[in-house]
């Protein structure tokens, strides 16, 4: 066992994290109740006939004046809160992972080729990654969705509402995996492995993505996990500043901007239950990021 | 020396331009511009003279060219939305903007660099992992959750500051500021603060990584070895390499100030620009769009200029030249 | 005086504390330079580090006593240690690039130090700085005071620490390889100075190495370590002359003579017992070994840098790697090229390879000229013809791919197997020729030291059925006892073969060993070619005089007899 241990390092140190083992079964918990929301959810929140205005407002099982068939009590429309936060999570995770994947697959491609090739084509995708840098995620993410309702007929707008977050989410953070993989590409452009392949005669596509990208994975895998957090972050906060989702359909940041006409009142939970899943959600994959940042930069621990 | 800075300001003007084609990119293609300036009365004949004045039946190039020398003679163009000239729109809420994004800066070098430098000195201590797990919550809580939390504990409950608005703002020249009133800054407080909070934990992490690295660095071991007194190893050396870095992330971190800003300005009801640009995306405001692009892309390329200059004087390696 | 004795030091990890050295008595006097010899992870510098008082944490001392004159430094608190570091005890770096402060000036770091352990006025101090400058051998140093660190060369750079290090008159210094990372001509300089510094001002060194030579040349007394133990202490020639423990024996027979050509270093051989099993391979190889051995003669050839910008207008000056070099090298023989760092050894190999573009001349293999850099075609046959051994063998292996996948990838690459069982096979095959064992192919290289990992590193170079291989600095990162192997491995493979080799190494003693005919280069340009018994006995160009005159080596009475 010891010596199992000894060999994955990375488990090792992981079983001796509490730290991460809790983010750990948060996220799993999270993602498993999103992916699995049509089926264990109470409600549909999408589905005004399941629930009924009656139930609305009530508060969380342990307060005075609820209904314990609500757990977590419910909203002015009469949803379940549960329900809603579960599907919340659900369009979350959706739009988060296709933005990151999208992401992912342009920068590192930018960013391997800019190492291989280095010279003009390099240059050309550093001035570019500069001007995306200039204008921050927020606000390409909020360009983009002004574009879109600028040249989109009004009628399909609603219907591309989530590709738009999608496409102004993933615009927004390829920058990040180009510039890891840049940099960890010319890294590794000067070890001899690489140029041992370059002087056999190996295809470029071969010699990055065959050699070099297995070797910067590390790293890559830390963005994919900070950047999943920050994506998470951007949709709630584009949905709150409410550009992104519409409140038929509700995104964890929306039902966070719905909460926040209860602020003055005293249903605290439609606004402080969902703000606080989504809190953990995050918190739990930032320590996750963490996690593997000291994994695989062993001299910062 | 001259080339480094000479480049950077060629890289700069580069992304000026880029932007400024972006900008004009939404301004031409993003909706027509005629119908957005005429009501539906107008006829067709008319669009046209309108179309032909204007200069829009141009070549591209040339259109793009006006353009950028509209802009750099200050001529932003009119607001689809409010008809008034859109330097003037913009002009009135820098002040607010930039003022709040300045306080927040000042909160996040003021407590990052020293939670920083503490945490990378101390790695194993008590107060390190509890600072540590503080900022990992801190990166994790959304700016709005933040500023929502701010108001309902010293807004709503409290009743100690107030939750939206600039308070008390004094008139100087065209600058209207919130910096020379007790309640400019009692409304300042809580919106700086939101907005410092994010940066300070990405500062605190930054410095505290460097000064890791630079912790075991050689001349740091060698100055340990012969015995230099550990206050000014830990500040005069470890610190000043420390900042080379961190300085330069720093810069690019205006940036993230200025983005963070617009939900600030959204949660707290500032003025500022960000508020602006946001109702300009509500009501497809394009000029608006443009231009707010346009001056957020100058801010960012002079405050990494100004980086570049203070790297200069920093790092002795840029500033004189190699081996003798 | 400085006192060891019965010294451990652990470091404790999740898997129980580990000794990093052990037993471990040593004494130094004053003015005396006690070299402090072994191979890697033999725990020399731990050594030093525990008596500076600076182990890298979690290291702690866990047994023993360590006594410099009457005090015991074991017993100090944290500030008295601190205080003991500089006044009495300072020590020098490898490498003198990293160890100065780059952003403050030379002067502000020495006078911070005396004023440190002195009580003197900052003139004061400034005046002792510019006098220890002087002393150190660097001209006019009441202006270069005010220098930074980059404006020194590496020479005058490592001066400087030497002055930083003696500022405060400690007595002891602990030297950890203070001149690995110079060339010889400044290494023999800051060596004479470390001596003269011992003599003249009685401070004592430990002289932490792994360089035979250099100890042979300045050390009084030595002490030789291996894995946290001391094997053998004693005068140094008694020491290296006549060991008596087997280890330093087998390491003296490991440490390539400068004066002599051996025929093969008496290292134990990797088990003789898989020949029978490397039978395939070499069968293989010598099945493709049908044209006569292949000759490479270079014309006229240089190669030129851009040199950094510095200016918008003026166009950057150029940088010449490799100057009008003319070099035939014989089908079937090994060429040495020695030089120093800088001097355009790799670059040659590159423009060989096809990595840099030469800006004007002629590369012939045997009949074919090469194309240069990217003009040469991906599928050009030199491709396969001309393999190269890389200096680390820690990069040179693709960490995340199988010894297996590494050393099938030529064989499936030129089409040479078609049948991927059957390339496992022959790769396992020509692990044992090589001296592995067979079953490294389900192996990752993390799992193999760097001899093993070289010695993969030449299978793979000869799964591609080479006729023209290229060493550039093959065991410049390897221990001495296994760059004998690793030398003694490439003779016979040469031998077996035919084959014609370039061997690139900094190290005039390995070429000696290796080469049929050596080139020296300096600059990028030749500045002698001839047969290496020739060059090495009767050196023609003043360079090569000095070159040879400055290596330190062992007074050849020490030797011990073959």
């Amino acid at each position: 066992m010891i010596a199992l241990l000894k060999k994955y390092e990375g488990l090792w140190l992981f079983v001796h994290s509490p730290a991460a083992i809790v983010a750990a079964m948060v996220a799993v918990l999270i993602f498993l109740g999103a992916v699995f929301a049509p089926w264990v959810a109470l409600v549909n929140p999408y589905d005004l006939s399941s629930f009924s205005l009656f139930d609305g407002l009530l508060p969380p099982a342990w307060q005075d004046g609820s209904n314990p068939k609500y757990l977590l009590g419910t909203d002015d429309q009469g949803r379940d809160m549960i329900s809603s936060i579960l599907y919340g999570a659900r369009l979350s995770l959706v739009i988060g992972l296709s933005a990151l994947t999208i992401a992912a697959i342009l920068g590192v491609g930018l960013g391997l080729a800019a190492g291989y090739y280095g010279g003009r084509f390099d240059a050309v995708v550093m001035r570019i990654a500069d001007v995306q840098l200039a204008l921050p995620a927020i606000l390409t993410a909020l360009l983009i969705d002004g574009i879109a309702r600028g040249i989109l007929p009004a009628a399909i707008q609603q219907d591309l509402r989530v590709a738009v977050l999608t496409l102004a989410i993933a615009l927004s953070l390829w920058v990040n995996f180009a510039r890891t993989a840049r940099a960890s590409t010319f890294v590794q452009m000067n070890k001899e492995y690489v140029q041992a392949a370059i002087m056999m005669g190996q295809r470029p596509t071969r010699v990055m993505f065959v050699h070099i990208l297995p070797n910067i994975l590390g790293p890559l895998l830390v963005i994919l996990t900070v950047d999943l957090a920050s994506a998470i972050l951007l949709e709630a906060t584009l949905s709150f500043l409410g550009i992104g989702l519409p409140a038929d359909s509700p995104s964890l940041g929306t039902l966070i901007r719905i909460g926040m006409q209860f602020l003055l009142s005293g249903e605290w939970w439609i606004l402080w239950i969902p703000t606080l899943f989504l809190v953990a959600l995050v918190v739990s994959i930032n320590i996750l990021g963490d996690f593997l940042r000291d994994i695989f930069n062993p001299r910062l621990r | 020396m001259v080339y480094f800075i000479l480049k950077r300001m060629v890289q700069s003007v580069f992304v000026m331009l880029a932007v400024a084609f972006l900008a004009f990119s939404l301004f031409r293609f993003v909706g027509d511009p005629i119908t957005q300036m005429t009501g539906v009365e107008t006829s067709v004949a008319d669009q046209e003279r309108l179309r032909e004045e204007l200069g829009l039946n141009d070549p591209f190039v040339s259109q793009f060219m006006r353009f950028t020398g509209d802009m750099l003679k200050g001529d932003f163009g009119f607001s689809y939305r409010t008809r008034q000239p859109v330097a003037d729109m913009i002009a009135d809420r820098i002040p607010a903007t930039l003022e709040l994004g300045v306080v927040a800066l000042i909160i996040s070098l003021v407590v990052g660099v020293p939670a920083g430098v503490y945490t990378a000195l101390k790695p194993r201590g008590v107060l390190t992992q509890t600072i540590l797990m503080t900022t990992l919550v801190g990166v994790s809580i959304p700016t709005f959750v933040i500023g929502i939390m701010l108001i309902f504990i010293f807004g709503v409950q409290l009743g100690w500051l107030p939750t939206f608005g600039r308070g008390g703002t004094v008139q100087i020249g065209s600058w209207e500021s919130s910096l020379f009133t007790i309640d400019g800054w009692r409304a300042l407080l809580l919106p700086a603060i939101t907005l410092g909070v994010y940066q300070l934990t990405l500062t605190m992490r930054l410095v505290r990584a460097e000064m890791m690295e630079v912790m075991r660095s050689d001349y740091i071991r060698f100055a340990m070895a012969r015995g230099v007194p550990m206050g000014r190893l830990h500040y005069k050396h470890a610190l000043a390499n420390t900042m080379v870095p961190v300085i330069t992330i720093i810069g690019l971190q205006f940036g993230g100030v200025i983005a963070f800003s617009i939900v600030t300005e959204s949660v707290f009801q500032w003025p500022g620009m960000g508020l602006l640009f946001l109702e300009s995306i509500r009501f497809v405001d394009i000029p608006v769009m443009g231009v707010y692009l346009v001056v957020i892309a100058f801010f960012f390329v002079l405050v990494n200029l100004v980086v570049d200059l203070l790297y200069v004087a920093i790092d002795p390696r840029l500033r004189i030249s190699d081996v003798s | 005086m400085l006192t060891i004795k019965d010294l451990a030091v652990k470091f404790p990890s999740r898997f129980g504390d580990f000794t990093a050295i052990e037993d471990v008595d040593m004494e130094i006097k004053p003015g005396e330079i006690h070299g402090l010899v072994g191979e890697s992870g033999a725990g020399k510098s731990t050594v030093g580090a525990a008596v500076i008082g600076l182990l890298q944490s979690p290291g702690y001392v866990a047994k023993g006593s360590l006594r410099l004159g009457e005090t015991d430094l074991r017993t100090l608190t944290p500030e008295q240690a601190h205080k003991v570091r500089g006044d009495r005890i300072s020590m020098i770096f490898q490498d003198p690039q990293t160890s100065l402060n780059p952003l403050m000036t030379i002067e502000d770091q020495l006078i911070e130090t005396i004023q440190a352990h002195s009580d003197v006025t900052e003139a004061a101090a400034r005046q002792r700085a510019v006098d220890l400058l002087e002393e150190i051998g660097i001209k006019d140093a009441a202006t270069r005071i005010k220098a930074y660190p980059h404006q020194f060369s590496g020479g005058m750079r490592q001066r400087v620490v030497i002055a930083l290090a003696i500022s405060t008159d400690p007595e002891l210094i602990i030297a950890d390889e203070p001149t690995t990372a110079l060339d010889v001509a400044v290494q023999s300089q800051v060596l004479s100075l470390i001596q003269r510094l011992a003599k003249e001002r009685q401070i004592s060194f430990m002289l932490i190495t792994h360089d035979i030579g250099v100890i042979a040349q300045v050390a009084d007394r030595v002490t030789v370590m291996r894995k946290g133990r001391v094997m053998e202490t004693g005068d140094t020639a008694q020491v290296l002359g006549a060991p008596e423990h087997p280890y330093t024996q087998a390491l003296m027979d490991a440490v390539p003579p400068l004066d002599r050509k051996l025929e093969r270093f008496r290292v134990p051989e990797a088990n003789d017992a898989s020949s029978s099993l490397g039978e395939l391979a070499e069968n293989w190889l010598l099945e493709g070994q049908q044209q006569a051995p292949t000759g490479l003669s270079l014309r006229n050839l240089s190669v030129q840098f851009s040199g950094p910008r510095t200016s918008l207008f003026r166009k950057p000056a150029p940088y010449v790697a490799l100057d009008d070099v003319t070099l035939d090298i014989k089908p079937g023989s090994i060429m040495g090229l020695v030089g120093e760092s800088g001097s355009g050894k790799s670059t040659l190999a590159k423009a060989i390879t096809g990595l840099v573009t030469p800006s004007s001349g002629t590369m012939m293999l045997g009949d074919t000229a090469l194309p240069f850099g990217k003009s040469r075609s991906r599928l050009h046959p030199s491709r396969q013809l001309v393999q190269m051994v890389f200096q680390d063998p820690y990069s040179s292996l693709n960490s995340r791919h199988r010894i297996g996948d590494i050393l099938a990838e030529p064989l499936w690459f030129y089409g040479f197997v078609k049948d991927a069982d059957e390339r496992e096979k022959l790769a396992a095959s020509m692990l044992s020729l090589v001296g592995m064992q067979p079953d490294a192919i389900t192996k990752y290289p993390h799992q193999f030291s760097g001899g093993q990992r070289q010695r993969i590193a030449v299978a793979r170079a000869l799964l591609a059925r080479p006729r023209f291989l290229i060493c550039d600095e093959p065991t410049s990162a390897l221990d001495v006892s296994i760059q004998a192997e690793i030398l003694n491995l490439l003779k016979d493979l040469q031998n077996k073969f035919g084959l014609t080799i370039l061997f690139i190494s900094h190290n005039l003693a390995v070429v000696r060993q290796m080469a049929d005919d050596t080139a020296v280069l300096r600059n990028g340009k030749i500045e002698e070619v001839g047969e290496t018994h020739s060059v090495y006995t009767a050196p023609q160009a003043a360079y090569t005089k000095s070159l040879l005159s400055l290596t330190p080596v062992m007074p050849t009475s020490w030797a011990v007899e073959t």
